[in-house]
C-alpha cells in the first residue's frame, strides 16, 4: 500500500457528507440507552417516598434493603448475563432456568462426595468447579443443534428445557438435595465489609463478561453475528464455532447461578431456576437489548435485573399484594421496548432525510 | 509501475465454464482486467454474470479453464481464499453490520488487539477509528462520528464503506455487484466517483450493472454475456448503448 494522494475525481463531494451530528436526537438516543438506569432511580424515589410516608422510615438508606434487593438480583442477572449474550447475537435461551436446577442439584451431590474425602473448602470448590462444568453439557448440545443442525435456538433451548428439568429431578430424587459443608453455607450467607460473597462474586463475574463482550473478539462478532450473519460470515467468522461457545458460556453463567443457589439456601433443588428463566429475558430486554439482535450490554442487563429486583422486593417492602409484581415488571418490560421503538422510529425518521 | 506491468492484466479469467448438471451457466468465457481498468459486465437476466463472479470470487469451483492472478493460475476453495489473495467481492446489500461502526466493520473478523494495564487484551477501537479514517479519506469520504454505528450513513455512505474495508485490505481486483442498484442520482454519482477513484489507484475493478449510463461513466471496457457465452467485447470509447443494448440481447 504505497500509493498516496490519489487523483483528484471528476466530480467533489457530489453527495452531502456524511456528520448526523445532531444534539437532540443524541440526547432522545442516550436517554433510551440509559432508560433501565432511569427506571431504577425512579423505582427507588417512589419506594422512598411511599416508604416515608406509609412508614415514615428510609428505603432506599436502609442497608438491610439494599442488600436484600442485591441477593434478590443475584440468580436472576447470572441468568441474564449469559441470556444478554445469546440475544445480542439474534438467540434465545430458553433452557436456563433448568440448566441452573441442575446445576444446583450437582453442587449440592458433588459438595457432599468430595466433602466426604477431602478437606470442606476444597469439596466446596470442587462442587462449584463440578456444576459449572455439567451445566458446560447441555450447553454443548444447544450449540450444536444451532449451529450444525440448524434448530431455531427457540425449539432447541426449549427441548433443552425439558431434558434438564428432568435431569434435574432425577438426580435429585424428586426432592432437595442438602449440603453438608458449613464453608459452603458460609460462602452462601457470610459477608465481607458487610457485602454479600453472593453479591461480590457475581460482581467480579459481570465485569468479567462487560469485559468478554465490550472489549474481545468473541464481543465484537457477537454483535456482528447479531446484526448481519450473512456480513460476519462474509468476514471469515467462524459462525458455528461462535454459536457453540456462545451457548456453552450462557449455560456456564447458569451453572454459576445453581451452584450460588445451592450456596444460599444450603440446598440443590431441581426448580431453583424455573421462576428466573422470564426474569432473564426481561432483564434483558429492559436492560435496553433487542429481541432481533444485534443491541444490549452488559451494565444495560444489570440495570434491568436491578429493577426487576427492586419492584420484587420493594413491593413486598411496602405491604403490597405480592401479584402486583408481576403486573409491574410486565407493564416496565412493555414500556420499555415502547421506548425502544420510538426511538427507533426516530432515528428513522431522521435518515432519511 | 513501469509499461510492462501496466499492461499485464492482473486477473485473466481463460475458457472458464460452469455447469449445473446439464445447464451450461457459463460456457468457455475469457476476460481479462489491467491494473487501473474498469471492465463492466453487462448481460440480461441469467446470462451467466452471476455464476461468473461466483466462479472468480471462490463461491463455485469452474468446472473447467483456468483463473489467473498476475499471470499464475489459482484456485480458490473459499471466498475467504480469493479474498486473501486480494480479490475482494462488494456484494449489492453491502455485508456491513449495521449495528457497528466503520472502522469496526472494516476490521470485522480480524479486529486489533492492544494490551490494557500492560496485560488484558482488549479491542483498539482507536486504531480501528484511526485507519477508518485514513480509509476513508482516501475516497474522498470525510467523516467525523467514527462511532457511530453505520446504520446512521446512507446507502451511497455504506457504499463506500464497503469499498473502504476492501481498498484498506488492499484488495487488488474489486468485484462490485450492482453497486448503484438502490441508490438515488447524487448517491450514484458518488459511487461512480468512488470507482474512479479505486482506478486512480491502479486497482481493477468489475463492475457489473444494469444501467448503461453508469457503465458508460465508468468503464474501460465492456464484456457483454449472453447464455452463458461471451457475446461480445467493446471499448467504451469505440461503442455505444444501441450496440450493447443489441449484443445484450442478441439482435
Amino acid at each position: 500500500m504505497t500509493s498516496t494522494s490519489p487523483a483528484q475525481p471528476a466530480e467533489k463531494h457530489v453527495a452531502p457528507q456524511a456528520d448526523h451530528g445532531d444534539p437532540a436526537r443524541s440526547l432522545v438516543a442516550r436517554i433510551a440507552e440509559a432508560r433501565a438506569w432511569l427506571f431504577l432511580a425512579g423505582l427507588l424515589i417512589c419506594f422512598e417516598v411511599w416508604s416515608r410516608l406509609a412508614f415514615g422510615a428510609t428505603f432506599v438508606l436502609n442497608p438491610f434493603n439494599l442488600q436484600s434487593i442485591a441477593i434478590f438480583a443475584v440468580a436472576p442477572l447470572l441468568l441474564a448475563t449469559g441470556q444478554t449474550f445469546v440475544i445480542i447475537s439474534g438467540g434465545i435461551d430458553l433452557s436456563l432456568g433448568f440448566i441452573m436446577g441442575l446445576a444446583a442439584v450437582i453442587a449440592a451431590h458433588a459438595t457432599n462426595i468430595a466433602g466426604a474425602a477431602i478437606p470442606l473448602p476444597l469439596a466446596m470448590l470442587a462442587g462449584i468447579l463440578a456444576s459449572v462444568i455439567v451445566a458446560g453439557v447441555p450447553g454443548v448440545i444447544n450449540g450444536l443443534l444451532i449451529s450444525r443442525l440448524k434448530v431455531p435456538p427457540f425449539i432447541g433451548t426449549l427441548g433443552m428445557f425439558g431434558v434438564a428439568r428432568g435431569a434435574a429431578f432425577l438426580l435429585a430424587g424428586g426432592t432437595t438435595v442438602p449440603v453438608q459443608n458449613s464453608w459452603f453455607a458460609l460462602l452462601g450467607n457470610g459477608k465481607f465489609y458487610g457485602i454479600p460473597y453472593l453479591v461480590l462474586i457475581t460482581a467480579i463475574f459481570v465485569i468479567v463478561m462487560h469485559y468478554l463482550l465490550s472489549q474481545t473478539r468473541f464481543g465484537q462478532h457477537n454483535y456482528a453475528i447479531g446484526a448481519n450473519v450473512q456480513a460476519a460470515r462474509r468476514a471469515g467468522i467462524d459462525i458455528r464455532g461462535h454459536i457453540l461457545r456462545l451457548y456453552v458460556l450462557s449455560a456456564m453463567c447458569a451453572g454459576l447461578g445453581g451452584a450460588l443457589y445451592a450456596a444460599r439456601f444450603t440446598a440443590g433443588a431441581a426448580q431453583a431456576g424455573e421462576p428466573l428463566l422470564l426474569d432473564s429475558v426481561a432483564a434483558v430486554v429492559i436492560g435496553g437489548a433487542s429481541l432481533f439482535g444485534g443491541s444490549g450490554t452488559i451494565f444495560g442487563t444489570v440495570a434491568g435485573a436491578l429493577v426487576i429486583a427492586v419492584i420484587q422486593y420493594g413491593l413486598v417492602f411496602v405491604n403490597v399484594e405480592p401479584f402486583w409484581q408481576f403486573i409491574a415488571v410486565g407493564v416496565v418490560i412493555i414500556i420499555s421496548v415502547l421506548i425502544d421503538q420510538a426511538q427507533r422510529r426516530f432515528s428513522g425518521a431522521r435518515q432519511d432525510e | 509501475m513501469n509499461s510492462t506491468n501496466q499492461n499485464a492484466p492482473l486477473l485473466e479469467v481463460r475458457n472458464l465454464s460452469k455447469h449445473f448438471g446439464a445447464v451450461r451457466a457459463l460456457n468457455d468465457f475469457s476476460m481479462a482486467v489491467r491494473p487501473g481498468e474498469v471492465v463492466a459486465l453487462a448481460g440480461d437476466n441469467g446470462a451467466g454474470k452471476t455464476t461468473l463472479i461466483k466462479a472468480i470470487s471462490g463461491v463455485f469451483q469452474p468446472t473447467g479453464g483456468e483463473i489467473l492472478l498476475r499471470g499464475q493460475p489459482v484456485t480458490f476453495a473459499t471466498p475467504q481464499e480469493a479474498r486473501e489473495k486480494g480479490i475482494e467481492t462488494i456484494y449489492q446489500d453491502l455485508a456491513l453490520a449495521d449495528n457497528l461502526s466503520i472502522g469496526a466493520n472494516i476490521f470485522l473478523g480480524r479486529e486489533p488487539m492492544r494490551k490494557a494495564f500492560g496485560f488484558l487484551p482488549v479491542l483498539d477501537r482507536k486504531a480501528m477509528a484511526e485507519a477508518a479514517k485514513a480509509t476513508m479519506g482516501r475516497l474522498d469520504f470525510h467523516v467525523s462520528r467514527l462511532e457511530a454505528p453505520v446504520s446512521n450513513f446512507s446507502g451511497g455512505q455504506r457504499q463506500a464503506v464497503a469499498i473502504g474495508r476492501a481498498v484498506y485490505w488492499d484488495a487488488q481486483i474489486l468485484i462490485m455487484d450492482e453497486p448503484t442498484a438502490a441508490l438515488g442520482v447524487p448517491e450514484q454519482r458518488k459511487v461512480i466517483s468512488l470507482i474512479h477513484q479505486l482506478k486512480a489507484q491502479g486497482r481493477g475493478v468489475i463492475f457489473i450493472s444494469h444501467n448503461l449510463q453508469d457503465i458508460f461513466a465508468v468503464s474501460d471496457r465492456i464484456v457483454v454475456l449472453r447464455r452463458g457465452v461471451q457475446a461480445g467485447e467493446r471499448k467504451i470509447s469505440e461503442t455505444n448503448h444501441d450496440e450493447v443494448v443489441k449484443l445484450m440481447v442478441g439482435g
